[in-house]
């Protein structure tokens, strides 16, 4: 009963989403305000069925419902409760009804937290975002049911796949969708533009900290992602330039440059057609990224559904939709042309640079990505593109990014004399590459390309804390500094902390590419071995029961002179239902490094294969993107974007009226 | 300068067009170099008993198809039941397992032994065949792939239509499925016994 009900759900919802297209784009259309409201009841309408759905599911597998396939196929009666959770969006359909739950939840927010739009704005948004809403809702209900029953129903279940039994794998997905899903509502506000032809300052305040919020979403999302695999998988590694990884990081590099470029919009109405363009890239991207992963087209570490069948129906939605949004931008964008004018030295030009490096690093990204699918289609032959290709292209588009990236908070709009600010520029840039050659000269580590690492990191440093200082330092407004600190806006905070969080983030990366150090040995009980100063001592290993593994859990003691610094318990699992080996690798973790230890294969009686990992300043690789994503929260939550929309409120309502 | 915003569009649209036009190609309609050739030798060991072997020089004698698959593969678990069928018409299927535990996109083989591996596939394919009807006359296994490499395998299922004589005849990509069979390879498969 609980899976038709559940199915029932998903069919109104499919209706009702039509509906919400129907009345929220003709409404606003016809100017019919009776049509725009039940447009944006519909929405929330929609969110209450998915909500519903979604949340059937999940009694489904918590009840152990094998007569309901995905369940079986997902789930044990073995299985922690909190993982029959998570296996709900541990799968293709699962997580493809969590995409939807995650559209409909930005759409009803759209509908009911933005009372500064224009009422026939937010319908045009809901009404397009609705549509979106549409074609997913037909794709999940004709070929990815999560409801289908299996008959007869198996006893058992074949338990969730042990890589995802983890808590990285509880939070990963959410907020990944979160992200991908949130491009949708700056891609509904970008063809909102492009139908009524108006892009003013007020949209860009409209659709700025959606934008943001979906950045934050992607941002952790990606950092959580990575964090995962770091742990998980047991090789040490951070990020693999898997295309799975890509098709997340992809529309990250866009949206980052569309948060950039809408501000040129908001502040000198410039930019506008490339402020459309980059919020139409994103979320294509981003159903790209769906495609990608859930057509089965890639195998990778991730790509757990594979039927043709799918991936042509996400094939086919992506081109409606970019292929109606780049045809509406051809046929309109000419009439967002204009904004003022600015000469080269100017803050506009650097985030212009940002804009293009952001984008080419993207469209490289992308082309490493589906390359070799393309030559595979077209019968070209095989081939893989690995990490030195995306490392070659991307760390030569990166390093300008960020050295722009510090200079610009410094430049005027429309016009700055390069006399005023060359003496400051040369000289940081000077003392930045020269320190960055005295620190890896005293650590002994002298190599390109930790340099050029270690002197972006300073760089970003010396910059941010100049900018504050120079921002506390200003006499002009006869302020004490703290009375200054606290009037800085939160978007100049967001500036701020986010580019801190690239520079976090870059030393994070450069340290440990340096000085991270690996050795796999063979140990038997009571053997020592030393690793970056750490001596590692074997222990040997144990039986224990899991709820549903057996583990053989090694223990190892880690020790620096006479101090005991960590017992670590790396263990290698047996799943009952998948007879699969599982590596789970143990970290000790400080903000100064990791000690990650994992085990191999048992060599014979007491002796295994155990690798020892130090990882110094790993931290930071997740520290960094934290603060960026804590940097676009504080953004967002500037009061300037609320308080004008307020104010903009009556003229519209009459507008939609008339 | 109206004619710059369109741009995105006609790239796009370009995109689309490679991208459809790739996927027309059929892999199918690939001739495969082998046919007329021997079918390459190998001595793989067998579902039954894994200390036994077998290869063509087994077979040889009469008609088979030689069925290329694996349990991670889709389009095999739709095939199956069809194979069944034909068995019960007469048809000699036998069964070449490919890379069971490496070929599957959820595991990382790099995790195991090869002793797990060995225990781990036998048991996935005795399940299928416990759980879905045995189609094979003989059934073989290639855990690394590298028999299969001698026969240009690249995807599962595949199925390679090898007369009496030990002489590939037909190779066909994708999965057996009634229409097809009715259509064309029933033919081929009895162009088989009367070559014999």
């Amino acid at each position: 009963m609980w899976a038709e009900w559940g199915q029932f759900l998903l069919a109104l919802a499919v209706a009702v989403a039509g509906l919400q297209a129907l009345f929220g784009l003709v409404g606003a259309a016809r100017h019919r305000l009776a049509w725009m409201v039940a447009a944006r009841r519909a929405a929330v309408a929609q969110m209450v069925l998915l909500l519903t759905a979604f949340a059937t599911l999940i009694g489904r597998f918590l009840a152990s419902d094998f007569s309901v396939a995905l369940v079986a196929k997902n789930s044990s009666t073995l299985t922690p409760w909190y993982y029959q959770i998570t296996a709900t969006w541990g799968n293709h359909e699962g997580s493809m009804l969590m995409w939807a739950l995650a559209l409909s939840g930005w759409t009803a927010a759209v509908a009911w937290r933005s009372d500064s739009l224009t009422e026939a704005m937010r319908a045009r948004v809901v009404g397009i975002l609705g549509a979106v809403s549409t074609g997913f809702l037909l794709f999940l209900t004709l070929t990815s049911n999560p409801f289908a029953r299996l008959v007869p129903a198996p006893g058992q279940g074949r338990d969730l796949n042990p890589l995802l039994q983890d808590p990285g794998m509880i939070i990963h997905p959410p907020l990944l969708y979160m992200g991908y899903v949130g491009t949708a509502v700056v891609f509904a506000f970008a063809l909102a533009a492009l139908i009524t032809g108006r892009m003013d300052a007020a949209w860009s305040r409209w659709a700025r900290p959606w934008g943001l919020a979906a950045w934050v979403f992607l941002t952790l999302g990606i950092m959580v992602g990575s964090w995962w695999a770091y742990y998980e998988l047991g090789w040490g590694g951070w990020w693999f330039w898997d295309p799975v990884e890509n098709a997340s990081f992809i529309p990250w590099l866009v949206l980052t440059a569309f948060i950039h470029s809408i501000i040129v919009t908001e502040k000198r109405g410039a930019f506008r057609a490339w402020t459309v363009l980059l919020a139409i890239a994103a979320f294509s991207l981003s159903l790209l990224g769906t495609f990608l992963v859930r057509s089965g087209v890639i195998t990778s570490v991730h790509a757990f559904a594979s039927d043709p069948a799918r991936g042509l129906f996400i094939l086919g939605l992506l081109a409606v939709t970019v292929g109606v949004s780049l045809l509406l931008f051809a046929w309109r964008a000419p009439m967002l042309a204009g904004g003022g004018a600015f000469a080269w030295f100017a803050r506009e030009t650097t985030l212009l640079i940002n804009n293009i490096l952001m984008s080419v690093a993207a469209a490289a990204i992308l082309l490493g990505t589906v390359y070799p699918l393309l030559l595979d289609a077209l019968r070209l032959g095989k081939l893989s593109v690995g990490e030195p290709y995306f490392v070659a292209v991307f760390v030569p588009l990166m390093t300008p990014a960020v050295l722009f990236m510090a200079i610009a908070p410094f430049l005027r709009w429309k016009q700055d004399e390069w006399s005023r600010l060359a003496r400051r520029i040369v000289g940081d840039l000077a003392v930045t590459m020269g320190a960055a050659v005295l620190l890896l000269w005293w650590l002994d580590h002298l190599t390109l390309r930790a340099w050029l690492g270690m002197w972006l990191t300073l760089w970003v440093a010396v910059g941010s804390f100049r900018l504050l200082a120079e921002r506390l330092g200003n006499r002009m407004e006869g302020q004490s500094a703290i009375e200054r600190l606290v009037r800085i806006p939160g978007s100049w905070w967001g500036m701020w902390l986010a580019h801190l969080g690239v520079g976090a983030f870059i030393m994070g990366a450069t340290l440990l590419g340096a000085f991270e150090a690996r050795l796999d040995v063979k140990m038997a009980p009571g053997q020592t071995a030393e690793l970056s100063g750490y001596l590692f001592r074997f222990l040997g290993v144990q039986e224990v029961p899991g709820p549903n593994y057996t583990a053989m859990r090694g223990t190892v003691e880690v020790r620096q002179g006479d101090r005991l610094v960590a017992v670590l318990t790396p263990e290698k699992r047996s799943y009952h239902f998948s007879a699969m080996l599982m590596t789970e690798a143990a970290v000790a973790t400080t903000l100064w490094r990791d000690l990650y230890v994992s085990l191999g294969d048992r060599v014979d009686g007491d002796e295994w294969v155990v690798m020892l990992f130090y990882k110094p300043m790993v931290l930071f690789l997740w520290l960094g993107p934290l603060l960026m994503a804590i940097a676009g929260v504080t953004a967002a939550l500037d009061r300037r974007y609320r308080r004008t929309q307020a104010a903009a409120m009556p003229t519209v309502a009459l507008a939609a009226r008339g | 300068m109206r004619w710059k915003y369109g741009l995105p569009l006609i790239v796009f649209a370009g995109l689309v067009l490679l991208f459809a036009f790739g996927f027309r190609l059929d892999p199918r309609e690939v001739p495969s170099p082998l046919i007329g050739k021997a079918a390459p030798l190998f001595s793989l060991p067998r579902f039954v008993d894994p200390q036994s072997q077998a290869g063509p020089q087994t077979w040889q004698g009469a008609p088979y198809l030689l069925n290329v698959w694996a349990t991670w593969c889709v389009s095999c678990r739709q095939e199956h039941a069809y194979l069944l069928q034909l068995k019960a018409q007469g048809v000699r299927i036998i069964g070449f397992n490919y890379k069971e535990v490496r070929g599957d996109a959820q595991l990382d083989a790099r995790q195991m032994t090869v002793q797990a591996e060995t225990e781990f596939a036998w048991q996935r394919i005795g399940e299928w065949l416990r759980d879905g009807g045995n189609p094979y006359a003989d059934l073989v296994v290639d855990l690394t792939g590298r028999t299969a490499i001698d026969y240009g395998v690249y995807g599962t299922p595949e199925t390679f239509f090898i007369d009496g004589a030990g002489v590939i005849r037909y190779k066909h990509i994708g999965p057996i499925t009634r229409e097809l069979w009715e259509k064309s390879l029933r033919a081929k498969w009895q162009a088989l016994q009367g070559g014999q």
